[in-house]
């Protein structure tokens, strides 16, 4: 029974809009709708991938950090050059938490910051002649790195810099792919665009490196992790799963990967994605010239585990069959341990969920384990196909928000009152404020992992720790209560 | 009095450097004190005063020295012929970089030196041929040049940039004090030239300074890089160059111009027989032209 009818849910939408101008009413009218199970395609009610309105403080980021934040800076021993003024690198500098091993500065590389630190001289003059230099000495000081990404900043776009002869040239030079990634911020709507754009420089300069090299021994089981940026450790703990059921890991895409990783995996079986708004761009690109098939997994709370195993392993034999349901059986005291310590106390609870493109509809099923319910979904970044698979997974006359605005966020939340929100660091402290539960949904708020029965475990702590703190009953001042007025007199 | 700052624009290879600094050598000579700011990569705006190649530009020693913050105004300045004080902003190779960006920089650092010294008369900017980005207008942002001569000649070509450019002054005559000053004729010796830029200085509302006539004295005193003013004082036309800077001095027309419409420019142009106003000639070449001409004849 859902807590507000369709109709309410569509009165509020339309109140909430009333405030704008008719211009931006009219614009944001197209991101949100109620949600109805039964519709077939996202296209019949909701609009995604538009460039956001000005003034409504949209949470999304920009190409250089779909690129550089997210698809390429995990890969770990590779030198990312964030190639502009020094701030874009600065202020994206190991802030996303993805973990790696690997010792920093000698062979991995993953939470120092390389900037080419452009000055008025570099904009002028141009700073090709600069990168030359500055790859040079990354040669000379970090001789184990396996290659280098060149991260465009704005101004590379404006300037024309022919940061592609640098590359090649290097790349000749040096034995080692230098990538150009024309992630220019202003590029796009969104971060989403940084992605494909970084997804098309592993297809032109990294994925054929080994096409003619037969010395890689694959096995019949080889698969490659894609999206999954091993955020608090989160691939670690999807992969031990793959593995227990007999699959075997030759990549990881990108958290804690490595360059040979990602030149190997042409050679896989079955691409597994996760993240699919990042990464679908390479996988379809790798079934259509190496014929691999992808798949998409959600490795959120035990039932979505359960069911992503199973459907792996039906691309396999019974061996992996028999495997993926021996790795059920053995997590399954756990994740029951974990649902009857927890449950009890999240039963019920409503939460409002706006991540990036993919947590939105692929944590719903975790918190359905614990007994919680998500009443409202949306996505910095989303397209049309990202929704497609959302409708399904809400409840009727749920909310959906696209990119939605700061306005629209704290609207809706006053009047739906959800017990929990997940989002982003920009947004945590208004809704703490406002006496909301909250959960900073990118980075796990400093936990996780959140993937895999480990991860649900954590998962399943980390809300209820949250949810349930005893700072909640604390809001109001003593002094307004009338009953704690009257015992201080 | 305050400083006239003025900037002169025009097409590309019009002559504005070598009318600029003839004008301001005749300026000098008539106890102006001046100070000519190039804006141009290729920095040619001050070597007829300074008989150099080209002067070291600020972007170029700001490169050297790490920022334009670590240079003084003394490592950028040169005086030249009559105490004419030269500096050029520079900028990249062709292809490279943003020279937009180094017109910015420089006038921004000039600015803040206090190049702009209160004794001074006239500040004028030599700059590139196309104002082709923001980088190219500084010189008539607010607080800068207020007047704007274009320098121009009978030939089609630059009666359209002409035009251009007084489009871009309106654009920052409406947000700042910038005026349009005057067409200065660079003669090329086309036909009816003289009336041809009177016609086209009173459509866009302004007049014709000045027409300079053609004289291969420029180019004798070029060769020499020096001004005629300076080279050769007693010829006919340094004469043409002190009646144009004493016009300069004397100038109280500014306005902002009423740039034409391209079927107005090219009407203007059929009047004066540059265009043929016979649209069948239109994308036919001269082979065909030939074709027909001996299928009448025939």
């Amino acid at each position: 029974m859902p807590a507000i009818t369709h109709e309410q849910a569509e009165a509020l939408i339309q109140e909430v809009l009333e405030v704008y101008p008719d211009n931006a009413k009219k614009e944001r009218a197209k991101h949100l709708a109620v949600n109805d199970p039964g519709i077939s395609s996202a296209k019949k009610c909701i609009t995604s991938n538009r460039k956001s309105l000005p003034g409504v403080m949209t949470i999304r980021g920009c190409a250089y950090a779909g690129s550089k934040g997210v698809v390429w800076g995990p890969v770990k021993d590779m030198v990312h050059v964030s190639h502009g003024p020094v701030g874009c690198g600065q202020y994206s500098r190991a802030g996303r938490r993805n973990y790696y091993t690997g010792m920093t500065g000698v062979n991995t590389f993953g939470t120092i910051n390389f900037t080419s630190d452009f000055q008025e001289r570099d904009i002028v003059f141009g700073g090709d002649k600069k990168l030359t230099k500055i790859i040079d000495e990354i040669e000379m000081l970090f001789p184990l790195s396996k290659g280098i990404t060149l991260q465009s900043e704005c101004p590379i776009g404006l300037i024309g810099d022919d940061i592609e002869a640098v590359s090649r040239k290097k790349t000749k030079e040096t034995g080692k792919p230098v990538v150009p990634v024309r992630c220019e911020g202003f590029r796009g709507v969104s971060q989403s665009l940084g992605h494909h754009i970084a997804n098309d420089s592993i297809r032109d300069w990294v994925l054929d490196r080994r096409d003619g090299d037969q010395r890689f021994q694959g096995t019949p089981y080889d698969v490659a992790i894609i999206g999954d940026y091993n955020i608090g450790g989160d691939a670690w703990s999807s992969r031990i799963l793959l593995e227990e059921m007999g699959l075997r890991v030759v990549a990881q895409w990108s958290g804690d990967g490595s360059l040979s990783e990602m030149e190997l995996t042409p050679k896989v079986k079955l691409n597994l994605i996760h993240c699919y708004r990042s990464m679908n761009y390479i996988s379809r690109h790798m079934e259509e010239k190496y014929g691999i098939p992808w798949f998409e997994y959600n490795f959120f709370g035990p039932s979505k585990i359960a069911e992503s195993l199973r459907a792996i392993a039906a691309h396999f034999d019974d061996k992996i069959k028999e495997g993926a349901e021996q790795v059920i059986a053995k997590y399954q005291s756990l994740a029951d341990a974990v649902v009857t310590k927890y449950r009890p106390r999240l039963e019920g609870k409503r939460v409002m969920l706006f991540v990036g493109g993919l947590r939105p509809r692929h944590t719903i099923g975790a918190y359905e384990d614990l007994g919680m319910e998500v009443i409202g979904a949306g996505y910095e970044f989303a397209h049309n196909d990202d929704y497609d698979r959302t409708l399904k997974e809400m409840g009727e006359a749920t909310l959906l928000f696209d990119d939605v605005t700061a306005y629209e966020f704290e609207e809706f939340s006053k009047r739906l009152r959800p017990d929990l929100i997940g989002s982003g660091i920009k947004e945590k402290y208004i809704f703490q404020k406002m006496g909301i539960p909250f959960r900073q949904m990118h980075s796990w708020d400093y936990s996780g992992p959140y993937h895999g029965y480990d991860g649900f475990a954590i998962f399943a702590r980390d809300m209820d720790m949250t949810l349930n703190n005893p700072c909640w009953g604390k809001l109001e001042a003593p002094w307004k209560n009338a009953a704690g007025a009257s015992a201080t007199a | 009095m305050a400083i006239r700052q003025c900037a002169v624009y025009g097409k590309g290879g019009i002559g504005k450097s070598t009318t600029t600094q003839n004008l301001v050598a005749a300026m000098a000579e008539a106890e102006k004190k001046v100070m000519i700011v190039g804006c141009d990569p290729k920095a040619d705006a001050t070597r007829l005063i300074l008989h150099s190649k080209a002067q070291e530009t600020i972007m170029h020693l700001a490169a050297e020295q790490g920022s334009v913050e670590d240079l003084e105004l003394e490592d950028v300045l040169r005086a030249g012929y009559r105490g004419v004080r030269c500096v050029e902003s520079g900028g990249p190779e062709p292809g490279v970089g943003c020279a937009g960006r180094g017109v910015i920089t420089a006038i921004n650092f000039l600015e803040e030196e206090g190049a702009y010294e209160e004794d001074l008369d006239f500040v004028f900017y030599d700059v590139l041929g196309d104002v082709v980005c923001g980088g190219f207008a500084m010189p008539i942002r607010e607080n800068k040049a207020q007047e704007i001569y274009i320098v121009v000649s009978g030939e089609m070509m630059a009666m359209y940039a002409a035009n251009n450019i007084a489009r871009g002054i309106v654009k920052y005559a409406s947000s700042g004090s910038v005026r349009l000053a005057g067409l200065i004729c660079n003669s090329r010796q086309t036909d009816r030239e003289a009336d041809l830029i009177e016609a086209l200085a009173a459509r866009l509302g302004t007049q014709m300074i000045h027409f300079v006539p053609r004289d291969n004295v420029v180019q004798r005193a070029e060769i020499r890089r020096m001004t005629v003013i300076e080279y050769d004082p007693t010829s006919k036309q340094a004469d043409e160059y002190r009646a144009l800077a004493q016009k300069m001095i004397d100038n109280k027309n500014f306005v902002v111009p009423t740039p034409l419409s391209m079927d107005e420019l090219e009407e203007l142009l059929m009047e004066f027989g540059i265009l043929d106003d016979d649209e069948s000639m239109v994308g036919k070449t001269a082979a065909e032209e030939a074709s027909e001409r001996m299928a009448a004849i025939g």
